[in-house]
């Protein structure tokens, strides 16, 4: 029995988020040998559609194509991949990204097959074993699932993206019901020059230290211009209202693992810890010789952010 | 109108998790227990709208041993009026939880209820979600600010690139993100009436809801770690560093 995945897309196109999901899959089906299918439900979405029929390794692109999938909401989205679990040729596995997207919509055809979610998963062991991390990434869970279907979400540092030149075979199918019960009433996207914080090779991060938006601004976008990195930040950065929502890494805000991530007038909580100590390489500027993000930065530099930033500008110029 | 709060008794935020020897799990003897920060959240909004005049009555409840009748008073004094603990030793799983909670909601008949977005222990992110799907209601998740007026709620929701703003009729499922408030503390006298407030106690089986879990844990590892690196002397160090030993720009 096949494996479905569901696309994060915006019509026009295929979110990246989907490609490690896609991987993801891909390791299951290596186990049992199943194939992967893909779930576009949009509106006016061949642009998605085709996009995921590139995507290597996937055999079949089912699309939903209806004006009550036009923004993905949760309900409708759901209900349709409930009636796909349920039908014929029924599935083992559905899997989607662990983004807001994925968290938001999965938990409800899960509890609608009356199967666990297993969340935010970082290997596949087996068709029905993943590994998963617990109390903001200081433990890792390895669990069995029980359920007949597995219904999974795939944090999408943990997998490579899957690659180009797939040829899928794309087939319509009937929408399901529109349930009428949320309506999008306007989403304010950030509009940014800069890469994306999910892909970003680079990040540089600004937390309380910075003390004010003017400041964070002044000083971080000219290094992340030299740098092409994206701008992140930590929560207190975020509450106090220096960068928007959508810049904050952690435990609750986004996962990042680029190759290098910069963090500047960030302590090293915790949740500040969880979503970023996968990078590759770790640089941390802080007056406070003592701050716990030392104990995971590969250079470390003890000084006042005020001086030291310009100076990495300038060095980097 | 009546709200109901779903609390978690979890590990306090500040703790530094240790993972047992045996593998078996994370330790917590004699670990502080707090509730968790998201559901502090849940609280408070839930308080806000009966301060406003919108809600009447805020029941807050919690699915786990007896000692989540602590987070239960801690919710009352906060200012929930009321509580119910579903008691159990069982390990509660997400789905459980949300067919406990799905029961509850039968006897109840609330117009809202308002979640954590995920708890800081097994970070599952699930409960509420699967609370909507089980009732059938809509959900608005990642709230960080809820209107709720003419039997209609309008919430704006942190999503990845942005925020969104979704509108829906009541009843309905809100999950909490960090920036919908800032939550109160409890005071000395409100902790003193909290201890007299009424506690309702069920079983699972009282309510006819198999907890059973559905995933098995097999092992609990600590993640690989992550040692500190050097100290550099100065950014012409940091650069060389970066240029010629991580090879990163
Ligand atoms: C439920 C929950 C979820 C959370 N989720 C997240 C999350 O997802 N992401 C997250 O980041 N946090 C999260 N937090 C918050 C986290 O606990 C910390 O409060 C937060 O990360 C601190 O941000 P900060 O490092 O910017 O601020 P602080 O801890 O205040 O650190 C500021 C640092 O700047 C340094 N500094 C100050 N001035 C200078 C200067 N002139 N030059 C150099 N250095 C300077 C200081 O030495 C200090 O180390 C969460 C908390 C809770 C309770």
């Amino acid at each position: 029995m096949p494996i479905l995945v569901i696309a994060e897309h915006d019509n026009a196109g295929l979110k990246a988020a989907t490609l490690p999901a896609v991987t993801a899959a891909a390791r299951i089906g290596a186990h049992s040998g199943a194939e992967i299918h893909v779930l576009v439900a949009g509106s006016a979405c061949t642009g998605a559609a085709q996009a995921a029929a590139a995507i290597a390794g996937v055999a079949k692109v089912l699309v939903a194509d209806a004006p009550h999938y036009a923004e993905q909401t949760a309900e409708n989205e759901a209900a349709l991949a409930v009636q796909l679990a349920q039908g014929d040729g029924a599935y083992t596995h559905i899997l989607a990204a662990a983004t807001t997207h994925g968290r938001n919509m999965l938990p409800r055809v899960a509890a609608l097959c009356d199967v666990a979610q297993i969340s935010d998963i970082v290997a596949v062991e087996s068709p029905d074993i993943f590994v998963r991390p617990i109390y903001a990434g200081n433990a890792l869970a390895t669990v069995k699932s029980t359920d007949v279907l597995k219904v999974i979400t795939v944090r999408t540092t943990a997998f490579d993206a899957a690659g180009q030149g797939g040829a899928a075979a794309v087939e319509a199918i009937a929408p399901g019901p529109d349930l009428g019960l949320s309506r999008l009433v306007g989403r304010e996207l950030t509009v940014s020059a800069r890469p994306e914080l999910a892909a970003a090779r680079v990040i540089v991060a600004g937390g309380r230290g910075l003390a004010s938006s003017e400041n964070y601004h002044r000083l971080l976008e000219p290094l992340a211009d030299r740098l092409g990195a994206a701008l992140g930040a930590s929560r207190a950065a975020v509450d106090a209202g220096f960068v928007p929502n959508d810049c904050q890494v952690g435990q609750t805000g986004k996962i990042v693992a680029p190759q290098l991530y910069i963090a500047i007038g960030i302590s090293g909580a915790i949740q500040h810890l969880a979503g970023m100590r996968d990078s590759q390489v770790i640089v941390a500027i802080n007056r406070d010789a003592e701050a716990p993000i030392f104990q995971v930065a590969d250079y470390g530099l003890v000084g006042d952010l005020f001086k030291l930033v310009p100076e990495l500008t300038e060095a980097l110029g | 109108m009546k709200i109901l709060v779903p609390v978690k008794r979890v590990i306090d935020y500040n703790v530094r998790v240790r993972v047992k020897a045996d593998g078996s799990g994370v330790d917590l003897a004699n670990v502080k227990m707090a509730m968790n920060p998201f559901d502090e959240i849940a609280v408070e909004e839930a308080l806000r709208l009966r301060e406003a005049g919108i809600a009447s009555e805020v029941v807050a409840l919690s699915a786990g041993t007896a000692a989540c009748q602590e987070t239960l008073r801690t919710a009352m004094a906060l200012g929930a009026d009321r509580a119910i603990l579903v008691e159990t030793e069982a390990e509660l799983q997400p789905l459980a939880v949300a067919r406990l909670l799905h029961a509850i909601v039968a006897r109840e008949a609330p117009q809202l209820v308002i979640l954590g977005k995920q708890a800081i222990d097994d970070d599952a992110n699930q409960t509420g979600q699967m609370l909507a799907a089980l009732l059938g209601w809509p959900q608005a998740t990642f709230a960080s600010k809820l209107l709720v007026a003419n039997g209609r709620a309008t919430v704006t929701r942190e999503i990845d690139g942005g925020v969104e703003t979704l509108e829906m009729p009541l009843p309905a499922v809100v999950t909490t993100d960090l920036r919908l408030n800032e939550p109160r503390y409890a005071t000395l006298p409100n902790i003193m009436k909290a201890k007299k407030k009424p506690l309702e106690v069920f079983k699972p089986a009282d309510l006819a809801v198999d907890v059973a879990p559905r995933l098995q844990t097999l092992g609990v590892a600590e993640p690989p770690p992550r040692h500190a690196g050097i100290r550099v002397a100065d950014v012409a160090e940091l650069v060389a560093k970066l240029k010629n030993e991580a090879k990163v720009i």
